[in-house]
This record gives C-alpha cells, structure tokens and sequence, in this order.
C-alpha cells in the first residue's frame, strides 16, 4: 500500500547504534531485545517512515490515531521548537507536534 | 460577495414568523459538528450574523453557542456552534459538551433536529474519518466542505455530486470565512425545519470505534470521489522555517514584543491626549451648564474624573488586543505553545497549557474557559490556579498610570527601549514567574500527575484579516466601555457620596472628615507597612470589583479634593505615594486576584468554592508579602 520507506530509512537502522543520545539510553535499554525497532525520534529532519504501531495506552494511542497516526500510513518529520523537542511530524495531510517520550513509542515498520 | 450579502439579509431580524393554529411552532435546532479548527464559529458567524470568537488555532470553542438563523417565509431555525472534536469519544471537558449536545443530555439544548458537519476540505481524507461516527447519528446531515477557496487555490480536486451519493447525504462545498456557497446551507435548514428523513449511505459505514478501519474507509470514499489532495502549503512550510529557526525564531518574537511595549508606551500617547482633553473640555463645558453647585460636584468632579481616568486608556488596550488578534489569527500562537512546551514541561505543565496562559495577557476569564481543551484534569486545575497570575489588560492602566507618574522616561538599549517601557515589560515577566513557579509548587506538591503528553494540531498560517481584527477591537472597546458605564460609574457615585457626607452646616465637608476618610482610616494600619495611606486603601478596596477601578476612584477622589485646580491625577499621586509605596502598588496588582468574574469563573469551571478560596488567599498574601518588601527595599535606596 505504501512505500515510502525509502533507502536512507534502512541506512538509518543499520547506523543507529552510533547516533544514541544520552536520554535515548533509557527506551533503548527497555526494549534492547527487539533493536531492529525503529521509532519516531530516530526520523531525521525531511525523513519519512511508515507506521507499524503504537506502543502507548488506549486513550492516547486512539487521540493519534484520531490526528493521523494510523499504521500503514507514511509520517515525516519536520521542523522541531528550539531545542529539539517537541518535534512536528507531518502525517495525512497535517502537522501535529509531539514530545519526544511520545515519539519514541510509535514504532515504525 | 454577492453570496454574503445574501446571508446578512437572511439574517436581519423580520417580522416574527406566523405561528399556525395559534400554538407556539417547535424550536429546530441544528448542531454545527466537525473537527478542531475546520471553520464551525465561521460559519455560525455568517450564519446567525453573530460574533463568536474565531481564531486561527484548534480549542477556540469549548462552549455551546446557540443563535437564530432567519429563513424565507419568516420561519427561522436554531443553529448550535460547538467545540471541535476529532471523534464522539470525549476525552476533555470540550469535547464533553459536543458530545452531550449531540445526544440532548446538554440542559436547556433539545435534542438537534439536524447536523451540519462542517470538514476541511484540504484535509479531507482524515477529516473524513468523523463522517462516519456523525452520519451514524440518523440525523439528517449536511457535510460542508469548508476552506473551498484553499483547497482550488492549491489545486485540489473533489467530485461533490459523487461524494454526495456515496454518504447519502447533500454535500456542500464552501468558503465560511469569504461568504461563498452559503445558499446551500439555507436550502438544507429549510428542509431540516420541514423534517426531511435522511437517506440511507450507500456504502456500508465502518465500526466507530475502530480508527484504522475508518480511515480506510474515509481513503476508499476519497478515490471514488475523484478526491485529489491539494498540495501542501508551502509558505507555512517556509515560515516555519524562519519562526521555528533556532536563533532567529526566539529573537524575532522577543524583538515583536519589544516593539509592542514601545508602542503601547509611547506611541498610543498622543491618542491617549486627545481622548483626556476631550474628556477634561467636556468637563468644564458640562460644569458651566450646571447651575447646581452639588449637581456639578457630582458631575464633573465625581463621574467624569472617575470615569474619564480609566476611558483615557482605551487606546492602550485596543494596541494589545490588536496584538494578540494578529498572534491568534495568524496561527503563530500555535508555534509559540510548541516553543514554549520545553520550558513549561520544567513547571511540571504542557504546551496546551501555554495557549490560555497567552490569552490570559488579554483577560483570565475566557483563558480559564480555555483550560478546558487539557486532557490532563489536574494540569487543567494547576493552569486555573495560574492563570489570573498572567498580565491582563484590566492591571494596564494602573501600570501605566503609576509607572507614568513615578518611573522616569531614560533611554535603554541605545533609544530602542524606553525605561518606562521597560519597567512594564518588567512587570508582565514578574507575573509569568509567578505563575510557572506557582505551577512547580502546585505540580510538585498536590497536583502531583504522571507527566502529561502534548499533542497539538499546527494550523497553516493565515492573512489576519481586517475585518476580524476590526470587530474584535470594537467588541472589545464595547466590553471596556460598558465596565466604564457600569461599574466605575457606580463606584464614582459611591465614592462622591460617601465624601461628601455628613453634611457640616449644610455644606460638603473637607474630604479628610468626610466618611469615606473615616473608612480609608480604619483599613489604613492594615495597608500602612505596603506604603499606601487611606486613599490608595480605598482604591484597593474598589478593585475588589475591577482592578482597574481604583484608577476611576483615585480619580474621584482627587478630583473633589483639588476642585478648582487642573492637576493630573499623576502629579496627585505624588502627593500619596513614596517611589517605595508605587512599586509596592505595582508588585501588590501584579499579584493579587482582585477581579469578581475570574472568582465566579474559577468556581464554575472547578466545581466548588474550594479552589477559588485558595486561589484567593495564595495570590492576596503572596501580594501582600512581596509589595511589603517591594517597599522596604526601594525605601533603602530612595
């Protein structure tokens, strides 16, 4: 259906190990069985991915999918608020702004 | 424009339509649905030719509004505006209300007879997604594609017959903000009055509950329509760039900020001066047409001083509305609640919280109405609890009247920066620490909650246009105006009588035996460790209804003291207040809740005197507190 995850995407997995930041470390250690995962934060500036799913509570996981983030569909990442966080993606048609710790729970495929 | 004058006519009130068999005709009511931002107060505005707030950000709405929507033959039809929901599961206070509108649990709204479901037509695919839990309603539903000019000016495309089949119900494709294609929503309420069963869709609609399956439907409507998503808008893309620079976007805010001080300072003196000579040329004009020595006392030294000494500064507060309209209806507000989440998330708070904290510089009671867009009930209370701590335009005219008599006017930054400016923006930056550090106290003791998720929608920036921004500065000075014919006229009446009494051989006595001067006294000890005297304590008294009333009450009452003199009210202060009295005066407005309506309005949104009474209490002796250092340290060096 989609197939926007493009070369840099995969390049990006591969690389990932040397790009951690220190307040990356935390989630990283939590889910270190399943590194291949890649989220959100892991997006570089005009990069796209596609969502798998949301690893996040009910309530706030359907809110997302309410403002675009469904899975299956492409997210990118645009411009972030001085600092870096909170970050705007642009899903289905519109932007929406979201904290890092949000970020990094919606895994892409 | 033809479309829009076409709705004004519809618009304007008629002769009351003929009710059949005598009895009283069934109200219908129809509830404008859709989602945050997509135009829903726009289009009630053209609709019902009323003024809800409109701006350019998601949350504005987060009341239910019901106005009158003439029709032909004189029948008319009620339309309900309602805040914007992406589903009809509610998860905030707002949405709450669209909710319990829809299925009639809201008191004093029957149960909508029909629903206009207004979408972005840009976005159309994902607004879609609410089509389905609205149409399985069984009201009948008209969908209003709105934003039409957008969507063809960034080469959009729809087949709105086609979509109209594939819903089953009519589908409208319009303008709200320029009037165009309005005819079709008057068509539809004329049928919706006439009670027109709705048609079954012709497709199947998908579990509510389940997003995905919805959006893949909302994608399976959108190929068969012929829908073409416009592309994307580049110049928000390119402004972003620049607002959201690293380095240029914090500077340019803080350089427009600067700007704004200035100009409130000084250049809206001149207006300032016009607005008192004619206040103070109509003065002694009514006076002599006053044969009655009391009558003219009243007159002239008790309500037009009193009343005057605030009207001079509307030209101030229509500058800061003017301010904060272009920020709203720009979609930079957005932005800054996205820069600012960083820095608030420190307090324990969000950036959501940041949006009624912004619109509290205009007044705290519709920023608390504002809260109710926080998912997160106890960031909800801390940001109530907050709020009134952020510089509304009612503390304006006590700032600049103080800081006109007292601060002198140096140049700072080489002449970018007055001092007197400078001091004011002092002021408002003392009033956001108050608040974020009241916020780290309340979040780190009993509001205590797992950090909250931020979440927002950024708009696409708009053109303010003139026309909004000209209504909001006329409601505005209405609202600052009629507070003047109300309020401040009825204290003024007050003050001149109780300084006019008990009457010594017939005559007024001198103000300091008068009984005013005996109420003044009896507080003064409280007041006397702040700097104040009896005068400034009847001010504070007086601004328990308004704060900027003490501004009207000193008026009135130097000017029954000094009848005869022409002295300003600035140079009258000096004769009360010691430069450590002013800036206590300064730090105590800064801080204290003296304001009747953001009181009721807290209890209202929390549920109870509770909050409100330690919201009281905190910001009183948090004010009494920091004025009485204020005035002891500048007491050392002046």
């Amino acid at each position: 259906m989609m197939y926007t995850c493009n070369a840099s995407g995969f390049r990006n997995i591969v690389r990932g190990s040397e790009e951690l930041r220190p307040e990356m470390q935390l989630s990283v250690n939590k889910s270190a069985n399943k590194s291949s995962a890649k989220n959100l934060t892991e997006l570089k500036p005009g990069e796209a991915g596609v969502l798998e799913k949301l690893d996040l509570p009910e309530d706030d996981a359907q809110r997302l999918m309410e403002m675009g983030f469904v899975p299956g569909h492409s997210v990118t990442r645009g411009l972030s608020a001085p600092g870096g966080d909170p970050r705007v993606f642009r899903v289905d048609g519109s932007e929406v702004a979201l904290r890092r710790e949000t970020a990094s729970r919606l895994i892409l495929r | 424009m033809g479309d829009c004058h076409g709705c004004a006519a519809n618009s304007i009130a008629t002769l009351p339509p003929p009710s059949l068999n005598g009895a009283p005709p069934r109200r219908h009511v129809v509830a404008i649905v859709g989602p945050p931002n997509s135009g829903k107060s726009t289009l009630f505005n053209r609709l019902t030719g009323l003024r809800q707030k409109v701006a350019n950000f998601p949350g504005v709405t987060v009341e239910h509004r019901m106005g009158r929507v003439k029709l032909e033959q004189g029948r008319d039809v009620f339309v309900v505006d309602l805040p914007g929901v992406y589903s009809l599961t509610p998860r905030t206070e707002d949405e709450r209300v669209t909710h319990d509108v829809l299925s009639g649990q809201m008191k004093g709204i029957p149960r909508p007879d029909a629903v206009l479901l207004i979408l972005d037509s840009t976005n159309l695919s994902r607004h879609l997604v609410l089509a389905a839990p609205v149409l399985s309603l069984g009201l009948p539903t008209l969908v209003i594609l709105n934003m039409a000019d957008d969507l063809k000016s960034r080469g959009g495309e729809l087949n709105v017959p086609e979509l109209a089949m594939q819903l089953g119900s009519p589908v409208a494709l319009v303008s709200a903000a320029k009037g165009i294609g309005l005819e079709k929503i008057f068509q539809f309420l004329s049928g919706a009055t006439l009670g027109a069963a709705p048609q079954a869709p012709l497709i199947q609609l998908p579990v509510i509950q389940d997003i995905p399956k919805c959006r893949a439907w909302a994608t399976h409507i959108g190929n068969k329509t012929g829908y073409h998503a416009p592309a994307p808008p580049l110049w928000t893309r390119r402004l972003d760039a620049f607002f959201l620079h690293p380095v240029a976007g914090p500077l340019v805010f803080l350089l427009v900020v600067v700007a704004v001080f200035q100009t409130i300072f000084n250049g809206a003196r001149p207006l300032m001066d016009g607005v008192q000579a004619a206040i103070e040329t109509s003065g002694r004009w009514i006076g002599h047409l006053l044969p009655n020595e009391a009558l003219r006392s009243l007159v002239v030294d008790g309500i037009w001083k009193g009343v005057g000494s605030v009207v001079i500064f509307l030209p101030q507060i229509l500058l800061l509305f003017l301010f904060i309209g272009i920020l709203e209806d720009s979609g930079y507000l957005a932005r800054a609640a996205l820069i600012a989440d960083r820095t608030m998330a420190k307090f324990g708070l969000q950036g959501k919280s940041f949006i009624p904290l912004l619109s509290a510089y205009a007044c705290a009671v519709p920023a608390i109405m504002a809260t109710r867009t926080i998912e997160n009930k106890r960031d909800r209370i801390a940001t109530i609890l907050i709020a009134p701590f952020m510089t509304c335009s009612a503390r304006l005219p006590v700032y600049i009247l103080i800081i006109a008599a007292f601060i002198p006017n140096k140049n700072l930054l080489g002449g970018f920066l007055g001092m007197q400016a400078a001091v004011m923006l002092g002021l408002y930056i003392l009033g956001f620490v108050a608040a974020i550090l009241t916020a780290r106290l309340l979040k780190s003791t009993v509001l205590k909650s797992a950090r909250s998720s931020f979440m927002l929608e950024m708009p696409p920036y708009r053109w303010p246009t003139v026309r909004s921004l000209a209504l909001r500065l006329v409601d505005r000075s209405k609202v600052f105006l009629y507070r003047a014919g109300t309020v401040i006229l009825g204290v003024a009446i007050v003050i001149w009588v109780l300084s006019s009494l008990p009457l010594n051989h017939g005559k007024p006595p001198a103000i300091e035996h008068s009984i005013i001067a005996a109420v003044g006294h009896f507080v003064e000890p409280v007041i006397k460790p702040l700097g104040f005297n009896w005068k400034i304590g009847i001010g504070l008294i007086t601004s328990l209804a308004a704060r900027e009333v003490i501004v009207g009450t000193l008026g009135t009452i130097y000017g029954i003291q000094d009848t005869g003199s022409q002295q300003g009210l600035q140079q009258a202060l000096h004769q009360d207040l010691t430069m450590g009295g002013a800036v206590a005066l300064l730090v105590f407005f800064a801080f204290a809740m003296q304001c009747m309506s953001t009181i009721a309005v807290v209890r209202r949104e929390t549920g109870g005197w509770f909050w409100p009474a330690v919201q009281f209490a905190y910001m009183t002796g948090l004010a009494y507190i920091c004025a009485f250092l204020a005035n002891r340290i500048v007491s050392i060096w002046w």
